[in-house]
């Protein structure tokens, strides 16, 4: 990349009416349909960040008992979404689900409203990861099947049960690269977000 | 005998970040900063690069926007805005979401949402 000063890229500010941001993440195995959902939603053009992480590689054997290191880079695709009248900034951010990025993801979810995990019907065991990183983390989230045409469907009871999942957590179909239907998986994900909220504090009333 | 082997990776950040190497618990990837009026003599070339984002522009960016546009780790990022808010370039125009997400605050989102369907 040429870094001359006059090179810098083009960026698309966040208008100064908003005097809030939000964010959610969206999660889920290998080409799952992440970036696809986040740039079918964005108002602008998604863009990529990437954090290199450093970490022990498993299964070296080495005498001298330093344990070989290893960098991979985590790429990141976010988007963003303006509402309540310009005030409000809401950030999607695709997290890969991979267990070894659990420190990343400490990072990238603190603070999230939720997470909205997309899963694939011919690898529902590539959630698992990513199920479970949420659970660590503490991030509420709900489940949408990204339909893939040559993708075998289940009922919704099966995939509950491969997917382990409670009860309450709300389950979709969506297809990523529809506006609309990506759309209604955020909203399924927000209306759970609320009644939670919304429970919690009736409990914590006297 | 050689002393433990200092770990470039985390050398890396601390010296492009001027020293600082801990990031603002309200710092986030999501968190929207506008420019301040400082002077920028005297800044690291990464945070004057951060500067000139925002030179003769009406608006914020998030950490995320300003790692993507610079090609630089978000967190490294976080850490390069903690410092210039520290130092008084940047400010925050708004709160991030912060641990207990408010009921208000996803109320907003649903209606949002919604209404682009
Ligand atoms: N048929 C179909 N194809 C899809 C759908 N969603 C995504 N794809 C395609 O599947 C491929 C992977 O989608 P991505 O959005 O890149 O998936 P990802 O989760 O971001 O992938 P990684 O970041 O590489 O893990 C792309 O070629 C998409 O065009 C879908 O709903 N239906
Ligand atoms: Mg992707």
């Amino acid at each position: 990349m040429d870094s001359a000063p006059w090179s810098d890229p083009p960026v698309t500010y966040v208008p100064s009416t908003v005097t809030r941001s939000a964010k959610i993440v969206v999660a889920g195995g290998f080409g799952v349909g992440k970036t696809t959902l986040i740039g079918s939603v964005s108002e602008v053009k998604p863009l990529r960040m990437e954090e290199p992480i450093t970490q022990a590689s498993v299964g070296v054997d080495d005498l001298r008992g330093t344990p070989e290191k290893t960098t991979t880079t985590v790429a990141m695709d976010f988007g963003r979404i303006h509402m309540a009248g310009g005030r409000l900034a809401l950030y999607l951010f695709g997290l890969p689900g991979q267990a070894r990025f659990q420190p990343l993801w400490e990072d990238l979810t603190e603070g999230a409203l939720g997470c909205l995990v997309l899963a694939d019907t011919r690898d529902l065991d590539a959630s698992h990861d990513a199920l479970g990183l949420l659970e660590t983390c503490g991030v509420p989230y709900a489940v949408a099947i990204n339909a893939f045409p040559d993708a075998p469907s289940y009922p919704e009871a099966e995939l509950r049960e491969a997917l382990a999942l409670d009860p309450g957590t709300p389950l979709t179909v969506c297809d990523a690269r529809d506006r609309t239907s990506s759309l209604h998986a955020l909203i399924t994900l927000t209306e759970y977000l609320s009644e939670r909220r919304s429970a919690a504090l009736l409990e914590s009333r006297p | 005998m050689t002393g433990p082997r200092r770990d470039p990776d985390m050398v890396r950040p601390y010296v492009r970040t001027g020293g600082q190497v801990r990031a603002r618990d309200d710092v986030r990837p999501e968190s929207v900063v506008v420019a301040a009026n400082a002077p920028t003599e005297g800044l690291s070339p990464d945070a004057r690069r951060v500067m000139r984002l925002f030179a003769g522009a009406g608006g914020g960016l998030a950490v995320a926007d300003i790692a993507a546009a610079l090609e630089l780790p978000p967190s490294t990022v976080r850490i390069l805005v903690s410092s210039l808010m520290d130092s008084g370039h940047l400010a925050a125009p708004v709160a991030a979401a912060g641990h207990q997400p408010d009921f208000d605050l996803l109320q907003e989102v649903l209606r949002g949402l919604r209404s682009m369907v």
